[in-house]
Parts: C-alpha cells; sequence; structure tokens
C-alpha cells in the first residue's frame, strides 16, 4: 500500500496491475460544455513560441539536427530542453529539441541513406564498428526471406513492410508508471520471471529473455528520468507527477524504438483524475491543469524519427502517430469524457492546429451532447480529429482499448500488434489477368496461374482466377510476416515499451489491402460493362477498352459494393488458414497512409478505367471523384466494409466537405457534422477523417506553401502538415473527392 | 408506371431545409432566372428515367441520418411541381416509409397541388421578386400562375420557408427586403423561416458547357457579410 492512493477508491487495482480498474473506480464524467477551458500561461507560450519557430525552421529544411554521436537507447542520451525554467514538463529525445536519432538496429543502410540525404554524418566509431559486430533485424529478414518473398516486394504486391524499419503499433501502458512507480513494476516482472518455468522450449526460452530484458528496461527508464530530476519509483501524487511520469514512460519508448506508429493510448481519463484531486484540493487551478496539459502536448509535438527519402514516399509528412484515443463508454455505459478530454483538444486553439498528437475520438451515440459538439466544432476549425466507432469497437475490446497508428484497436497493456503494411489487390487482380506475371516488370511473381487469352473478359473466369491469386498472396503474406516479427523480436526488441505490457500478452498480426476500390471498380467494369484486353507482344494486358456503364463503389449500389465486401471477406479468410507466429489471431486493415500514391505508381493500367501510375485510393475510399451522388451515398458504401472478424484492423475513410456545403452558419455546421457522425457510425461503420475546408485553400498552399506554414490536414487515418507532403502525395490529396454540393 | 425525370441525386444537402436531407433534382422548369445554377434541368426531357419505388428505395437508405438531424428528402430541381404525378407519387411512398419531405419550388408547375401539399410537410418557396415588372425581368415569366399555387398552399398544412436570392444591383435594396417582408406577411401562410441566400456564381461554368448566354455575367457574388445584414433586418421585421 501506498501513501498516494490514500484518495483514490477501489481495492482491485491495488492488489495487481489494473489501471482500467481505477479508472472505473475514480474518474469523473464532465456532462457541460467547453466554457470552463482557458487559455495558454505566460510560460506556456514561451516554451510554444521556441518551439513553434523549430517547427517552421524544420518544415523548411525537412531536419534541423540529428545527434550522430550515439545510437538509440531509453538512457543514451543527456538531458534537453526547450525553454527549462519555463517547462513543467520536461524530457526530449535527445539533448536538443528536434534533434533525431539514429536507430540502426532496424538496419544500418537505412541510417546511412538517412544521414546522407539530409548530409550529417556519423560518428566514425560507430560506422565503423556497429555494422562490423552486430547483426540488424534486416540482416536478419534479407537471411530468411524466400524468393517469393522478394519478387512480392520488388514489384510492390507487397510495400511498405516493417522489414527495415521499426515496426511500432505498440502501445505501452504508459500510466502504469504514474500509477504504480517503476519499483512495483519492476517487482511485478520479477515475479513473473521466477514463475515462467517449465520445458525450455523456443517459445520458453524467447519469453525469459524477454522479461529479463524488460526488467533491465524499467530500470533504464528510472535512470533517463532521474537525469531529469524525476524520480518515477513510487506513485505519482499529483497531476503534474502524473503527466510527467506518463511522458517519461512514452519518451523513453521513443528515444528506443522508431516505430512508424508509436502512440499514447488512452491516457485523458486517467489522468483527470489526478486533476480533480488537485482541483479539489486546491492545490492547482484551471489555468495550471491546463498548463500541464498544453506543456506535454508541446512534448508529443516535438516527437520526430529519422526516416529514409523512400521511407517518406510511402509515409509522407514525417508522421509520428501519436495517437491518444479520446472519449468512448465504460462497459456500464457511462461516458468516459473528462473535462481533461476537453483540455487536451483545447491545445488546438491554445497552440494551433497541428497534426500531432493525433487525436481520435472514439465516438459513441452515448457521448455526451456537449462533447459531441465541442469535438464537431473543433474538427471545423482545425481539420485535425479523427472518430472511430466505440460502440463497434467496444464489445470486441472492452472500455480501456486504445488506437494505435490510424484504426488499430488494441486493449491497452494486454496486447501487442504484429504490424504489416499491405497487399496490392489492384496489381493482384492484374497478376490474374496476366498469368502471374507483373505487368509493369514482365517478372514471373506467382507460379502456377494460367494466362487468360479471351477476347472480352468473363467474370467468372476473371473472378476464379483472382481467387486462385489471392491465395497464394496470402500464404505468401503471412510468411512474410512471421518471419519479419521473428526477426523483429530478435534483432529489434522493444523492452520499455513491453515492459509497460502484461507479461502474458495477447497479439494480433495485421493484415492490410490496398486498392480495394480499384479492385472492385474492375470486377465491376468486368462485370457489368464490356471489357477487352489491350495486350502486348508478350501477351502481357497493357490496357482495357471499357465499353458500357458499371456500377461504382461510393454510390451505395449493393452491386458493386457486393465485391468489395467479398474481396475482404475472402482475403482474410485465406489468412487466416496460415499460421501466425507466436499464436497471433489474424486481422485486416483497409489502410493505406499514403502508400497509395506509391502503390499506384506500381500497378499498371486497371479495367475500371485508372490509367498506370494514377494514385489509388486512400484505405477504403472510394476511387477519387467516383462517388457521384454526394456524401452520404459514399459514406453508406465504406459502411458496409464489416469491420468485427472481417476488416477488424481498421476501415479507413478519409472525407473532405467544403465549409458552405455543411451548413450556414457554424452553429448548423456544427450540428450537421454531430448528425452525420452519428448517422455514419449507427451504420456500424468505423472510422472518418474529416476535413472541413475549400479544395481551393490546398491549391493556393501548394503553390504560396509561405502563406500556410502549418496548415493541418487529415490525410488517413493520420494528420499531416500539408507542406511535408510530397508534390505527387498533395496533388493525390487535391484530386480527392471534396463535397461541396450547396 | 409513372416514371420521372431525374437530374440528379445529392444524397448530403444540408442547405436545403432542416437537418440533413437527400436532394432530388428533376428535370423541368419553365422559369429562366437570370441566377439559375442548375440551367442543366430546364429541359423536361433530359436526365435519366426513374421510377418513385426507386427513388425511395435510394433516399430509405439514408434514414439513420435523417432521425437524429430532422431531415429528409427535398425535392427540386428545376421544379419539381412540373411532373406532378410522379412527384406524388414519390411524396406519397416517403411518407409511407416516415420520412419528411420537402419541395423546393418556385410555385410555377403543372397542377394537382392541392394533392401534393397533403404529403408535403415543408415548401421552401422561392419568391423571385418583389415586382411584376422584376419578376418578368429577372424569370423570363410573368408572375400570375404563382397565384394558384400559393391559393393551394394557403389551404394546405405544410409548413412553409421562404426563400429569396440576394442579387448584388437587382435584390439587394434595404427597401426592396421590407417590401418582401410585407408581401410575405400578407401572402403566405404557416410561415417558419424566413432565408436569404447570397447569389453565387458557381453555376456560371454550366452555361458555356450549355452554349447560353449567361445574363447576369457582369454581377459580383452577393457580399456574405451584406447578405447577413440584410437577414437580420427581414429577421427584425418579423420577430420583434
Amino acid at each position: 500500500m501506498f501513501k498516494q492512493w490514500d484518495d483514490f477508491k477501489g481495492e482491485q487495482w491495488k492488489d495487481q496491475i489494473n489501471v482500467k480498474d481505477f479508472i472505473q473506480k475514480n474518474y469523473t464524467l464532465y456532462e457541460g460544455d467547453d466554457s470552463f477551458l482557458v487559455g495558454k500561461t505566460d510560460k506556456t507560450s514561451k516554451v510554444w513560441d521556441k518551439a513553434y519557430s523549430l517547427i517552421l525552421e524544420e518544415i523548411k529544411k525537412g531536419i534541423i539536427n540529428v545527434e550522430t554521436n550515439e545510437i538509440s537507447g531509453i538512457d543514451n542520451f543527456s538531458p534537453g530542453y526547450i525553454d527549462k525554467k519555463n517547462e513543467v514538463i520536461v524530457g526530449l529525445q535527445t539533448d536538443a529539441p528536434l534533434k533525431r536519432i539514429v536507430n540502426p538496429f532496424g538496419g544500418f543502410r537505412m541510417v546511412e541513406q538517412s544521414l546522407e540525404e539530409y548530409g550529417y554524418k556519423l560518428n566514425k566509431d560507430i560506422k565503423e564498428f556497429f555494422p562490423k559486430y552486430r547483426k540488424t533485424h534486416n540482416e536478419g529478414v534479407f537471411d530468411a526471406y524466400t524468393d517469393a518473398t522478394k519478387v512480392a516486394r520488388s514489384v510492390g504486391l507487397l510495400t511498405g513492410l516493417p522489414d527495415a524499419y521499426g515496426r511500432g503499433r505498440i502501445i505501452g501502458d504508459y500510466r502504469r508508471i504514474a500509477l504504480y512507480g517503476l519499483d512495483f513494476l519492476t517487482q511485478q516482472k520479477e515475479k513473473d520471471l521466477k514463475e515462467l518455468t517449465g520445458h525450455a522450449t523456443d517459445d520458453l526460452i524467447r519469453h525469459r529473455e524477454e522479461v529479463s530484458m524488460q526488467i533491465i528496461a524499467l530500470g533504464q527508464i528510472k535512470s533517463m528520468a532521474l537525469k531529469y530530476g524525476v524520480d518515477l519509483s513510487k506513485p505519482a501524487i499529483s497531476a503534474q507527477d502524473a503527466v510527467q511520469a506518463v511522458y517519461l514512460g512514452y519518451l523513453a519508448g521513443i528515444k528506443e524504438s522508431n516505430g512508424a506508429a508509436m502512440s499514447l493510448g488512452r491516457t485523458t481519463t486517467f489522468l483527470d483524475i489526478y486533476f480533480e484531486k488537485d482541483l479539489q484540493s486546491g492545490k492547482i487551478t484551471e489555468d495550471e491543469a491546463q498548463e500541464i496539459i498544453d506543456q506535454f502536448v508541446i512534448k508529443l509535438r516535438m516527437a520526430r524519427h529519422l526516416r529514409t527519402p523512400e521511407y517518406n514516399d510511402l509515409f509522407g509528412g514525417d508522421p509520428t502517430w501519436v495517437t491518444e484515443s479520446i472519449g468512448g463508454i465504460s462497459l456500464n455505459g457511462k461516458p468516459m469524457v473528462t473535462k481533461t478530454s476537453f483540455r487536451f483538444l483545447h491545445t488546438l486553439t491554445n497552440l494551433g492546429s497541428a497534426p500531432e498528437p493525433n487525436m481520435t475520438v472514439l465516438w459513441s451515440e452515448k457521448l455526451p451532447e456537449t462533447f459531441k459538439k465541442y469535438c464537431a466544432k473543433m474538427s471545423i476549425e482545425t481539420d485535425a480529429l479523427q472518430y472511430e466507432n466505440d460502440d463497434i469497437m467496444r464489445p470486441i475490446y472492452g472500455d480501456d482499448y486504445g488506437i494505435a497508428c490510424c484504426v488499430s484497436a488494441m486493449e491497452i497493456g494486454k496486447r501487442m500488434q504484429f504490424f504489416g503494411a499491405r497487399a496490392n489487390l489492384a496489381k493482384s487482380l492484374l497478376l490474374s489477368l496476366n498469368g502471374g506475371v507483373d505487368e509493369l516488370k514482365g517478372k514471373l511473381v506467382i507460379p502456377g496461374i494460367e494466362k487468360i487469352a479471351d477476347e472480352v473478359l468473363d467474370y467468372k473466369t476473371v473472378r476464379k482466377m483472382y481467387s486462385k491469386v489471392l491465395e497464394y498472396v496470402a500464404q505468401m503474406y503471412v510468411d512474410t510476416m512471421n518471419t519479419i516479427h521473428y526477426m523483429h523480436d530478435k534483432y529489434a526488441y522493444e523492452a520499455g515499451q513491453l515492459s509497460l505490457h502484461d507479461t502474458d500478452l495477447k497479439y494480433f498480426m495485421a493484415f492490410g489491402v490496398a486498392g480495394l476500390s480499384i479492385a472492385a471498380d474492375s470486377l465491376s467494369a468486368i462485370k457489368f460493362a464490356r471489357v477487352t484486353p489491350v495486350r502486348n507482344s508478350d501477351g502481357i494486358t497493357v490496357d482495357f477498352k471499357t465499353e458500357g456503364d458499371f456500377p461504382k463503389y461510393g454510390n451505395d449500389d449493393d452491386r458493386v459494393d457486393d465485391l468489395a465486401v467479398e474481396l475482404i471477406k475472402e482475403f482474410i479468410n485465406a489468412l487466416k488458414k496460415h499460421p501466425a507466429y507466436k499464436g497471433a489471431e489474424h486481422t485486416l486493415s483497409a489502410l493505406t497512409i499514403t502508400s497509395n500514391v506509391v502503390y499506384g505508381k506500381k500497378t499498371g493500367t486497371t479495367p475500371d478505367g485508372r490509367k498506370k501510375g494514377v494514385p489509388l485510393a486512400p484505405g477504403a475510399n472510394p476511387t477519387q471523384g467516383n462517388d457521384e451522388n454526394g456524401a452520404l451515398s459514399s459514406l453508406n458504401s465504406v459502411a458496409k466494409i464489416p469491420y468485427r472478424t472481417y476488416c477488424q484492423d481498421g476501415v479507413s475513410n478519409t472525407f473532405s466537405i467544403v465549409p458552405a456545403a455543411l451548413g450556414i452558419d457554424e452553429a448548423t455546421r456544427i450540428n450537421n457534422l454531430v448528425f452525420l457522425l452519428d448517422g455514419y457510425f449507427a451504420q456500424s461503420a468505423h472510422h472518418l477523417n474529416v476535413n472541413v475546408l475549400n479544395r481551393e485553400v490546398l491549391i493556393d498552399a501548394m503553390e504560396n506553401p509561405d502563406k500556410y506554414p502549418t496548415l493541418t490536414i487529415r490525410v488517413s487515418g493520420y494528420a499531416v502538415h500539408f507542406n511535408r507532403l510530397s508534390k505527387d502525395q498533395q496533388l493525390e490529396v487535391i484530386s480527392r473527392t471534396f463535397h461541396k454540393k450547396i | 408506371m409513372v416514371k420521372g425525370k431525374i437530374h440528379s441525386i445529392e444524397s448530403m444537402g444540408l442547405v436545403d431545409g432542416p437537418g440533413i436531407r437527400v436532394v432530388i433534382f428533376f428535370q423541368g422548369c419553365k422559369l429562366r432566372c437570370a441566377y439559375c445554377h442548375n440551367p442543366d434541368t430546364w429541359q423536361i426531357n433530359g436526365g435519366i428515367g426513374m421510377t418513385p419505388e426507386e427513388i425511395v428505395q435510394k433516399v430509405v437508405r439514408f434514414k439513420p441520418y435523417f432521425n437524429r438531424s430532422s431531415g429528409g428528402v427535398t425535392f427540386s430541381g428545376g421544379d419539381p411541381l412540373m411532373q406532378p404525378q410522379f412527384l406524388l407519387e414519390c411524396l406519397k411512398l416517403c411518407k409511407q416509409n416516415g420520412i419528411h419531405t420537402a419541395i423546393d419550388t418556385a410555385g410555377f408547375g403543372d397542377g394537382d397541388y392541392d394533392e401534393i401539399l397533403k404529403y408535403t410537410d415543408l415548401v421552401l418557396l422561392d419568391i423571385k421578386h418583389t415586382t411584376s415588372q422584376g419578376y418578368v425581368s429577372l424569370t423570363g415569366k410573368d408572375a400570375t400562375d404563382v397565384n394558384i399555387f400559393m391559393q393551394a398552399l394557403r389551404k394546405s398544412k405544410s409548413r412553409v420557408w421562404v426563400r429569396h436570392v440576394v442579387v448584388p444591383g437587382l435584390t439587394d435594396s434595404k427597401d426592396h427586403i421590407t417590401k418582401l417582408a410585407k408581401i410575405i406577411k400578407d401572402e403566405v401562410p404557416n410561415l417558419d423561416k424566413v432565408e436569404l441566400l447570397p447569389y453565387h456564381v458557381l453555376g456560371v461554368s454550366k452555361y458555356e458547357d450549355l452554349s447560353i448566354p449567361y445574363k447576369l455575367k457582369d454581377t459580383e457574388a452577393m457580399d456574405k457579410d451584406k447578405n447577413n445584414e440584410l437577414q437580420t433586418l427581414i429577421n427584425k421585421l418579423f420577430y420583434k
């Protein structure tokens, strides 16, 4: 028993690690409006001004600094500050803001490419000795990859695999440090390790080694925090302590690992318990409460990783996915909205709009109307929020899950995900028309597929061949993922983040698809119109002549929407036939980030009329401009993609509407957006990114970036500074459907 | 089976009546308003043929959005009154399915108004001008036919929103708006709202596509702030 716990209710969470129980026993629901919120303090202004000018400089230059004399690790860097005397929450990845970490464990070549790109030189000892004595994840993977995987990678059938960078999508339960202190957490892990006995099989040996590494990591977190003068050994007592503890836990994660998505979890309702306690006892004022949250968010906005140019093509805009899940409903029906939920969103007002942290509202019909309206208002003002359906996730994951990255739900501290990028469904279709030969490179990708020689494509023949191709892709994809995650565990294990998880962990293996709309529309064209392939001298289809009309995904037309649904079901069922590493459960997402642009470049002309090289639609979106009947038809089509069991790693939909089309005045716009979200999610839809802006703004921003230094928009499960996207990515975003009927 | 001529369906209209609405654009209009932003709906013979069942089948898919927002369907155009039989069937089917119905009209149609209004919850009544001379010069038609619809409207229980497009130099004076208010008070029953819509130029490119001369090509879009001032003025005249 700790004296820090005296003011808190409940017993279960005191005997064993159970943050969820602590939250449920202690949080205070807030059903009021946003009128209690306050502006930023002087201290915050001072810290933010410095941070903001660095961010502006960075947007112009790409990156502004790299620590080249050290490599990644929880406790490898000296403390750093933005404006020490005004910081109420401390901690940076390195000894200076926005100075990036070199992380060679994923792959040494990638580090060298990144440094070369930005003109930095690695410390010569590291350059000489690291590769000489230490094998990396990337080397491990390529030692074990089959030819089948290598060719699938090279033609872009599988793209974006985490075989050269950190896998991410692991959410440490950073709240545990605040609630229990590191000493207690270390004791628990030591106890767990003692109990891990039995036959020394591969599994047990690995598990024991992992827990031992976690114990070491907990010690490193403690040591790193002490360098900032923060003692994390015991539970937090004040709100400031609690936020500081959560943040340093998160910071340990991003010092050690460079995962694509390094998400925060679901912290606001937890933290609010400390804020309420301090506010009730008069220990802090609302200004101070907001100050702590503002400064926490400033720190989260400073998280960075060193990336290669190739990586930036896939995941544009330098995202870090510091995803924070806000809201939702508890299992007993009480909304989990607190004042700190508002305070967190309010940072977008106090500090201005920004892509990170990736604010994700867990939407439920039962959320208080005041909170719904506040979220809608912030969306309209900032374009920085995304929405995910708590009413369909809660029955699966309970009420203490969080979103990793864009749309990947997992119980916090109890489950991690093996992230696996995505397979190209559009290319798979072309492979089934071309006897398994890649349409652009002419390489044989899939053996044993007969070439279709029909003059006019017959739907049944094509569909049958497509199934055969998908079966092959599924097996090869699972094999590839198993290899990646085996090697990732071996060479780049995230001990810090995993020390803040239960020892007995559950796993998802998250597969993905790209090109869903292209595949569905192409099948629809073959089925309902007359599609004649145009073949080159090698018999490879390079173009199509499509005569007649055909239904297109995005218009609430079952004839084609059902084809998309059928594809998703078929592919996840095919994946599930092959066992996954560590007994993981297979899940699937329709989410592309900005990789839809790269996928498009690597995909030939498709039967739906899309030309070679043109971007695929993002995520589960209808193809740009094909949703001709307005927003609700478009939303209804996407809502048909089944989440539970089939596309349970997320169905991402990005939605843009011009302000004037959303309503005639601000109050009407807010109400309409709330109605829209309620209506969409009532149909068991999963995810919606909302942008309220005019296309002309983006065109102007592309031409005059200085006029819009930090223009933030949501692209696909995350938000970016528009100026950080590549030209191709900007053009693709501009080409998307803007709902604008007025 | 009566088939309608449909220009297009916009599944999310947020500015044509209350809440979230599906807007069905009909072909056909007798008027040739100078500022019309849908000249492609003027001809009654264009568009695609659809049955009332086909229309309503699509509309009911959006009930999850209607229920929460008090939205529904808005039949617009063109002027939906130009296809009375078809419109009537659509309205009846919508009411059978519990959907709130609105028609967006200038009152210039082809009769059967009593029956149509029985199934119409809301009329978005577009009053074009306050003088008969102004009416003719703006729309190319005499306003007297509108009275037939107005008589039917006064007998009906349909609620009414009056809408009026404010065009710089044409219909943007305070006098004009004051006169409009008086006409509305004298003539329009069951009034819930008056909306002044600022003239915009988003439809101009359609004229080029259709090779129709655009009468207001020298007129700029209505200033939004000035429009708001006039809206405040007319609100005062009604709710003081």
